[in-house]
């Protein structure tokens, strides 16, 4: 197992590595607007616009550029700054970072608790009404756009505009260390708009798992045994059926925290890492970009290989060499 | 024989409404176990022989299943005993061992816990001490260095031992009856007669009664006290084993004997098969089940539908044939001696015609039988 993990991070490296190249290849061939003219704000002399270019070395051919990057991530650490306002693109993302983590990891456990509950109750009363409303509701909650959801929440429940003004509304975030029972209410609804869709999924795959799983023959083993039909379900049915939730999750929250909760940072205003990345391609802002798709990168590798290593422990046949 | 039986299936039914229609998957199944016996149940697959086991356990219950009739273990009745009364049964009183060790194990956890989790359902003792028992009952079952062995997982056994891991299971609280449904389909042939020996010695150990469900005539050949062939939902054949070997009666066992490979006898004998499938459930064939498989068919055979009666001068032996007894000794002398089915038709004339439409016009076949008046 040790040797497994040592393997995989180094593969990690490699990833990280190509991941870096290949956005970089992709800046400089695909046609994007001059990050030194945006610089330069509007109506700029070409001095200025000459001198901001040379300052980040923009003159430079491609490959003294991607050298030097690649030169100073390795040897310092150091992502660069932005081409924007030049601020440290480390500094940067580790300010936002912080938002983004609560939004997602907050969701996840909301949607892990809907969408678990939900899924057992549903292949358990399967065909049932009650599976029929669950199931009918989920494909709504797939359905509906993070942006509308999140807007008709603030609608209904924000305390500055909402029709029932219980919560707080979009921009009202604030980090934990601040103030802890502020960083919760600001981020209830955040969480739920956020949780909605992946519920959904997470309830109709458990739901299909578990039913699968319940006409198993150790199943009838389980029953046969004497065992209360909850137990059956609980500590035999739903720990098979749980494992393809743990590689949904794993994937699912990678890319969450990689800044795919844009449009949930968006609408309720948070600074995270979705709207710095957003705002970093707009602005054609290389070492953002690359910063934001580096560590985008590292999540998503390190969250596989930690539902991997999970996989291990809860399905003993996998054994990993 | 005045002694009550263990269990006393009477009269069992169990229909399963699918989206094909209703499955008569046991159509009138009556049977006992007795004390320290053993009983097979023979028939191929969808001959209804697992459901009876599984219904005697209330495994076959749901929303799409009737069920009617009565088993009785020891005055109590299962088929309408609550759900809460037989998860009491399940294990402590019926306990069974099912076809594929590897499946019926759960896949993530230790063989020992499955084995403490079987005990401790039923037993308040507390888990070193369930623990303990696991490591006796591996040990019952043969399986060398039994406390060890209890910290595997299931994947990390043979076929063979899963499968008597899985009888360890059953065993966990000494059941008074144990089923076997197919226990050693999945395994290899010489695991197959280690597993029989097995089930054989705990069984004059413990004084369990057994029931043993097969599809091979030869597993219970040795086991088995009585034997019960099932065709179509029911029970076409039983009798005392020496007898359904050495003096079957029905057609149906005939094809099944005829059909098991024989080591003694000349090598060039064929294997006969029984020609065409078993039957469909949902549409059953008019008659005698049998008829469209039979090579003795008459017509009144695909009218009348044949009642399980005693064989004249041979008690306890039973059979659902309306060819009349003679010709059926005949036919079956004749196959004894190496003759194909057609050579033995067209040996024996079939006189039972007449007979046959005397009893239908008096509709004598209605309540001839044995067994309840059917639905």
């Amino acid at each position: 197992m040790g040797r497994y993990i040592v393997r995989r991070l180094l593969w990690v490296v490699v990833l990280v590595f190509a991941v870096v190249t290949l956005t970089f290849v992709i800046f400089s061939v695909l046609p994007s607007a001059d990050p030194a003219r945006l610089r330069a704000g509007r109506s700029p002399n070409q001095q200025l616009v000459k001198d901001i270019r040379h300052r980040f070395k923009l003159d430079k051919p491609i490959y003294v550029q991607y050298g030097k990057y690649i030169g100073d991530l390795v040897t310092n650490l150091d992502f660069g700054h932005s081409y924007q306002n030049d601020t440290d693109v480390l500094d940067e993302i580790l300010k936002r970072l912080p938002a983004t983590i609560s939004l997602a990891i907050g969701g996840a456990i909301v949607w892990l608790i809907m969408g678990i509950s939900v899924g057992i109750v549903s292949a358990i009363y399967r065909r049932s009404v009650l599976d029929r409303v669950a199931m009918g509701l989920s494909l709504v909650a797939i359905s509906a756009p993070v942006f509308w959801l999140g807007l008709v929440a603030l609608y209904v429940f924000a305390d500055d505009i909402g029709k029932i003004p219980i919560l707080p509304g979009a921009g009202s975030y604030v980090p934990l260390t601040d103030d802890p029972v502020e960083w919760f209410t600001s981020l209830i609804l955040p969480w739920c708009v956020l949780a909605a869709a992946f519920a959904a999924i997470y309830a109709r795959l458990l739901r299909g798992n578990l039913i699968e799983t319940m006409s198993e023959d150790y199943i009838r083993t389980a029953r046969a045994k004497g065992l209360s039909e909850r137990k059956v379900i609980l500590k035999h049915g739903l720990r098979s059926a749980i494992t393809p939730v743990v590689s949904a999750l794993g994937l699912d929250l990678g890319l969450l925290l990689a800044g795919n909760a844009i449009l949930t940072e968006t609408v309720f205003n948070i600074p995270g890492i979705g709207r710095l990345s957003y705002n970093a391609i707009i602005n054609s802002d290389l070492p953002t970009i690359e910063g934001v798709v580096l560590f985008g990168a590292l999540f998503i590798v390190v969250l596989n290989l930690i539902v991997d290593i999970a996989y291990a422990f809860i399905d003993p046949r996998v054994r990993y060499t | 024989m005045t002694e009550v039986p263990l269990l006393q299936v009477d009269d069992l039914h169990v229909t399963f409404d699918t989206e094909d229609g209703l499955v008569r998957a046991v159509d009138g199944v009556s049977f006992t176990v007795e004390r320290g016996k053993t009983l097979g149940i023979v028939g191929e697959s969808g001959s209804g022989k697992s459901v009876t086991s599984l219904t005697i356990m209330g495994l076959t219950r749901g929303p799409a299943t009737q069920i009617s009739g009565s088993a009785v273990l020891e005055g109590t009745d299962l088929v309408s005993a609550s759900n809460e009364h037989l998860r009491e049964v399940r294990s402590n009183d019926v306990a069974m061992v099912f076809q594929d060790p590897l499946s019926s194990l759960h896949p993530f956890y230790q063989v020992g816990s499955q084995l403490v989790e079987a005990i401790q359902t039923h037993q308040h003792v507390s888990r070193a001490q369930a623990f303990d028992r696991a490591g006796e009952l591996l040990e019952l079952v043969g399986i060398p260095d039994a406390r060890r062995r209890l910290l595997s997982y299931p994947h990390e056994f043979s076929g063979g031992m899963r499968q008597r891991a899985m009888i360890a299971m059953a065993l966990a609280n000494d059941p008074k009856v144990l089923i076997a449904d197919e226990p050693t389909t999945a395994l290899d042939v010489t695991v197959q007669a280690q597993i029989l020996e097995l089930i054989a010695r705990l069984q004059a150990e413990l004084g369990m009664g057994v029931v043993i469900i097969t599809h091979d005539l030869g597993v219970v050949a040795e086991t088995a006290d009585e034997i019960a062939v099932m065709y179509a939902g029911r029970i076409v054949e039983e009798a005392r084993t020496d007898t359904l070997f050495d003096a079957p009666e029905h057609p149906y066992t005939w094809g099944l004997l005829e059909s098991i490979p024989k080591l003694t006898g000349p090598r060039e004998e064929e294997l006969i098969p029984i020609p065409g499938r078993p039957p469909s459930l949902i549409n059953r064939p008019s008659g005698c089940s049998f008829h469209p498989r039979c090579p003795y068919v008459r017509e009144a055979h695909k009218r009348v539908d044949p009642q399980l009666e005693p064989v004249p001068g041979d008690a306890g032996h039973r059979t659902a044939c309306l060819l009349v007894p003679e010709v059926r000794r005949e036919l079956w002398s004749k196959l004894k001696a190496g003759a194909e089915p057609e050579k033995a038709r067209a040996e024996v004339p079939l006189r039972d015609e007449e007979d046959l439409e005397r009893r239908d016009a008096d509709g004598l076949s209605q309540d001839a039988g044995l067994d309840a008046p059917r639905r």
